[in-house]
């Protein structure tokens, strides 16, 4: 095998107006696992698409294996030629189990017997990968939980049937893994590139790039504008190489206000649903912070909440989505309507909606958020994935609500956004909201004034401000609530 | 003027109006201009009817995929049966009759929301099942003499001004008030929310439920003042008034520019599309077509008019 | 959740057991071999209509032209296949790849189904319109032999159910190749990013439901022996209902084979049934109705039971 696993030369791409992929020079070398950063909208999805074969570059070459690629370039030749990527959205059929969806990757997979043979080499990779996870091949994936999804769809990439195996592309892959099985992913990392496999690493956990990169690229504009060996990185100059204001860690500090403590109470929930358990109170203008291993009922408590399940909610409530495009974003409507649709009753006016009302507010938030769009008025699907989180956020803060429940909304969002974000979430807590947000990322737990951690759908601990650490909570996830 | 040939042009509605009117000018054309405003009168006049159950079942397409009202011939033949019993000839009546029709509709919306909500039936299967049960009410209540409609009712259906049929001026203001009512209202907003992410219009907090049951109320209404204007129009409720409106109702929508995937609804539309259906079939008995012939071209112009217009363009 | 699994997965042939006990109970003398055939005859036809929906319904589509489709290719078969073979199977051979060419179109252009059969509902009609504009022609001499054939000990219908629902199942649930049927229904990008040609699924899946529509057809025209071009216009509503019962779903790429075909027999056994409770000829049409709604009722009933993810 070539020792470059792909190259590319000049790759340009646009949509339109919209410049994609300006003239990207990149190489990645059999054994080498790269770690990709940058904005969302700094092309790294264009890009894979490109190495997978659903898109094709207007202009530049692609070289797989040291061979130039050129015309016949579609999703089946560059499976053929061993490229294989797990995609933020998951590539798998619901409706059928481990094993077929193997059998949907694989074309060899067919025949008499195909079922015994697909099933051992879901099974085998998966106990390489994943020791202990608990994953039967004839689950239907309808019926696993998303940490496990994520986890067949990741084992899947690696197996090798008759096609070789060249590129594994990652993105985002522990973005529903909890920190046992995203520890041990990155661990096989290792295994697999030491094979020769190379490895492309996109995620915006930048302790994650640090720590499991030989080398790291950082793109902006469509361009890769730094590249170094991961050791030459930091996570100060890796946000800087991105172009926006890295702050440090834990350089915010939650409450920078007067005691919360004889703040009204306005929600007062039971997650484990009994009345016995320990309960989640939220005053206002407190920013709580739902913590521990994903999905272990963060999300269930807030929709608990939403709902008034097991809760008293004595204050309007918004919630704002982590999944945008299942529970946030309506596709065909504009970036204005987008945000206004909680708020409409404010504007209506013997019943009809007043569109001159209407296009303020949509105006009037573009610039609060810093939505980055020229007009508004267009499909919202025109923002990147990154401001259209913004929108969402707009879409709650813009409405009556006093309590906004907070669904991990930062999943994803590139570090720009996520401060922005940030700096407005304290902002409007001090003004009197209140929030409640359920993190997978311990960095934003900083900004929280209280912290519950959640274990088997149990809150396991509560932590004040001054005693958060990342030990603590870590101990609180994995250990039984202290006493 | 390109700008404005280019908004028009991207309006879903202008093709269904543009090929009405070609379907028109051939016909002229082969009558050599003779009898061209009757045909456009009749045009209206029958299709008025068929916009009536248009919009109703484009409401419930736009609450999201899956969701159809099969059950509008069936309400459509209950409301004129149970209308044309109750008033009885007399138009001392008339009010009595509308108000027990259309209870009598109501009362299907609210049953098919039943079924689709608390039995969990998909509301293809749950509009289809209620409507074998309220074809049978209406079989069973209606057997007997064929009742004539009150003269006024009659009237009111049928006549024309200056060649405008009064009845569809009158559903032309019905229309005018259903599109207000979708790009003004926090219902029709709502609709347009649930069609496009039901999820996330809950989580939004809109009131889907509400929204969902209003809407289906909504449709058998539309159906039962259908079948009340139809009874008036044809001299009598007959037990198969509904058959050809059931594919009519959802052709409407369809062709006229509704997404059959949800959350986008298009009024103008109906129109376009009712006329070119009705003066197509005009054309073809003008032209002698046989009745195979005329089968077929209906269904190839369906099928061209939607491949033409092609489906939803998917996000990238 | 396993048990409730199984309980969904069972209900359709609970039904069909209630349905056939209850006009057992009505009517005993249905209970034996003579009677069973009787009643249940028309369900093969049904049945294979019913399949041929399935097809459909597993790639998130609907085909709202069965009907018709069923009652053309009984037109033709009973007059061109009659008195030329060879063009008669010529033409039910270009019906197959009909079928397979609105596939393609429905993929290409992206349209909705649903409106492109209901267009294609009128062509069938007016097609078989023009060959028969009213019931004639003749059953072909062995089409007869074949659906009037008596198997010994079980009827012919109950076999040739379990046949078509077995053969189906082997096919589309346990091959590598109905893997890909059902992928296609359950995440086509999915299987696009994976190298596999959703049109040429899609083209394939119509494919065999235009080859059971034309099963059906013929089937149905052994049966009746005269053909009509509106005698399966109710094949439609069976044929979505039959695949509803059966436990299927309209989007996701579930379904059932064998549910499929037991929900076809219990449709055909509930008109049976209602000739039986004397049922006015007005209440029959809305009796069959409300069995759809008790069955569904009762799948709702057992779902809800299932814990929620």
């Amino acid at each position: 095998m070539s020792l470059e696993a792909i190259r590319l030369d000049g790759v340009e791409k646009s949509f339109g107006a919209v410049r994609a992929l300006a003239g990207v020079d990149l190489v990645v070398s059999a054994g080498e696992c790269l770690g990709l950063v940058g904005h969302n909208g700094a092309g790294k999805s264009t890009l894979m698409h490109v190495l997978t074969g659903t898109l094709s570059p207007d202009k530049g070459n692609l070289a797989v294996g040291g061979v130039s690629v050129s015309g016949e370039w579609s999703a089946a030749a560059s499976q053929r030629a061993g490229i294989r990527c797990v995609f933020q959205e998951l590539s798998l059929c619901p409706n059928l189990s481990v094993a077929e969806n193997a059998r949907i990757m694989h074309k060899p997979l067919s025949g008499f017997g195909w079922k015994k043979r697909a099933s051992d080499l879901i099974r085998s990779k998966l106990d390489e990968i994943f020791p202990g996870h608990g994953i039967d091949p004839d689950d239907e994936i309808a019926d696993l939980a998303i940490g496990k999804r994520q986890m067949a769809e990741i084992a899947r990439a690696f197996t090798v049937m008759s096609d070789p195996l060249r590129l594994v592309i990652l993105d985002e892959p522990t973005s529903s893994l909890d920190a046992v099985t995203a520890e041990q992913l990155l661990t096989y990392i290792g295994k697999e590139t030491a094979k020769g496999t190379a490895v492309i690493l996109i995620s915006h956990l930048l302790g994650e790039i640090l720590s499991a990169s030989d080398r790291i690229v950082v793109m902006k504009d469509g361009k890769s504008v730094a590249e170094r060996p991961a050791s030459g990185f930091d996570r100060t100059s890796l946000v800087a190489a991105m172009g926006s204001e890295g702050h440090g860690a834990h350089a915010i500090l939650a409450s920078t206000q007067p005691s919360l403590a004889t703040s009204p109470i306005l929600v007062k929930a039971h997650p484990d649903g009994s009345s016995k358990g320990q309960e989640l109170i939220v005053r206002k203008g407190e920013v709580i912070g739902l913590a521990g291993l994903a999905g272990h009922g963060q999300t269930r408590t807030l929709l608990q909440i939403f709902s008034h399940d097991h809760a008293t909610v004595e204050a309007p409530k918004s919630f704002i989505a982590g999944d945008r495009q299942s529970d946030g974003v309506f596709n065909l409507w504009s970036i204005a309507r987008n945000v206004t649709i909680r708020s409409l009753k404010s504007f209506t006016r013997f019943g009809l909606i007043d569109p001159v009302a209407e296009a303020s507010m949509a105006e009037e938030w573009k610039s609060r958020m810093a939505i980055r769009t020229p007009d508004m008025d267009n499909n919202i699907l025109t923002l990147s994935g990154g401001n259209q989180q913004k929108a969402l956020f707009a879409r709650a803060l813009a409405s009556d609500a006093t309590v906004i429940l907070m669904d991990d909304p930062m999943r994803g969002v590139d570090i720009g956004t996520k401060l922005e974000v940030y700096d407005m979430i304290r902002t409007e807590a001090a003004n009197g909201r209140s929030f409640v947000w359920y993190t997978t990322e311990f960095d934003e737990l900083a900004y929280c004034d209280r912290v519950y951690v959640f274990r088997n759908g149990k809150i396991s601990d509560e932590i004040n401000a001054g005693s958060i650490s990342e030990e603590r909570i870590l101990q609180a996830s994995f250990a039984e609530s202290a006493a | 003027m390109n700008a404005v040939i280019k908004r028009l042009g991207d309006q879903p509605w202008i093709w269904s109006f543009l090929a009405a009117t070609a379907v028109w000018l051939m016909t002229i054309a082969f009558t050599g201009g003779q009898g061209a405003g009757e045909i456009l009168t009749s045009a209206l006049s029958f299709g008025t009817f068929t916009i009536i159950v248009g919009l109703g079942q484009m409401m419930v397409i736009t609450t999201g995929p899956g969701n159809v009202d099969l059950s509008i011939p069936a309400t459509m033949t209950l409301s004129g049966v149970i209308a044309m019993k109750v008033m009885d000839t007399d138009s001392a009546n008339m009010l009595l009759g509308i108000v027990a029709a259309l209870s009598a509709s109501l009362v299907v919306g609210v049953a098919n929301y039943i079924l689709i909500r608390l039995l969990r039936i998909p509301p293809i299967i749950a509009t289809l099942s209620s409507s074998f049960l309220v074809l049978s009410t209406a079989i069973s209540y209606g057997r007997g003499i064929r009742i004539k409609p009150p003269v006024p009712l009659a009237d009111f259906a049928t006549v024309r001004y200056a060649g405008v049929p009064v009845v569809a001026v009158a559903v032309l203001g019905l229309s005018i008030l259903l599109a207000l009512v979708l790009k003004r209202t926090i219902y029709g907003r709502t609709v347009l929310a649930i069609g496009q992410n039901e999820r996330a219009a809950w989580l939004a907090g809109l009131k889907v439920k509400s929204v969902r049951f209003a809407t289906y109320l909504l449709s058998a209404l539309f159906a039962g003042i259908c079948g009340i204007l139809q009874s008036g129009f044809s001299g009598g409720a007959a037990l198969n008034m509904g058959d050809d409106f059931l594919l009519a109702s959802i052709a409407v929508v369809v062709i006229g520019g509704t997404s059959v995937a949800g959350g986008k609804a298009n009024v103008p539309g109906i129109w376009g599309a009712a006329l070119f259906m009705y003066l197509l079939v005009t054309m073809l008995n003008i032209f002698g077509a046989s009745p195979g012939v005329r089968l077929i071209l209906t269904g190839v112009m369906i099928i061209s008019v939607i491949t033409l217009a092609g489906g939803e363009k998917t996000s990238r | 959740m396993i048990n409730r699994r199984h309980l969904r997965a069972a209900l359709p042939f609970l039904s069909l057991a209630i349905v056939l006990a209850a006009t057992f109970y009505v009517q005993p003398r249905t209970m034996s071999y003579f009677g069973l055939n009787l009643m249940l005859q028309y369900a093969i036809p049904i049945a294979l209509a019913t399949i041929a929906q399935m097809f459909i319904i597993t790639v998130n589509d609907l085909d709202l032209s069965i009907g018709p489709f069923v009652g053309l290719v009984g037109c033709i078969s009973a007059t061109l296949l009659l008195n030329d073979p060879v063009l008669g199977v010529l033409a039910l051979i270009a019906c197959i790849m009909a079928y397979g060419l609105v596939g393609a179109l429905i993929h290409i252009r992206n349209l909705p189904s649903i409106v492109v059969t209901l267009g294609l509902s009128f062509v069938w009609l007016g097609i078989a319109v023009l060959i028969l504009p009213s019931p004639g022609g003749k059953a072909p001499v062995w089409l007869k032999a074949i659906m009037s054939f008596q198997m010994p000990w079980v009827p012919l219908p109950i076999i040739a159910a379990i046949l078509i629902g077995g053969i189906v199942h082997v096919a589309l649930m346990t091959s590598s190749l109905g893997v890909i049927g059902r992928g296609a229904g359950g995440n086509p990008k999915a299987l696009q990013r994976a190298g596999w040609s959703m049109l040429k699924t899609k083209v394939a899946m119509f494919t065999i439901a235009g080859f059971f529509g034309v099963l059906a057809g013929l089937s149905l025209l052994g049966l009746t022996t005269s053909a009509d071009a509106h005698v399966a216009d109710r094949y439609t509503l069976y044929s979505i209902a039959g695949v509803i019962l059966g436990g299927g779903e309209f989007i996701g790429g579930r379904v059932s084979p064998m549910g499929a075909v037991v929900g076809a027999l219990t449709l055909a056994l509930a008109g049976a049934f209602l000739i039986f409770l004397k049922i006015s000829p007005d209440w029959q049409i809305g009796a069959q109705g409300a069995i759809l709604i008790i069955v569904l009722a009762m799948r709702a009933l057992i779902t809800s039971g299932e814990a929620r993810r």
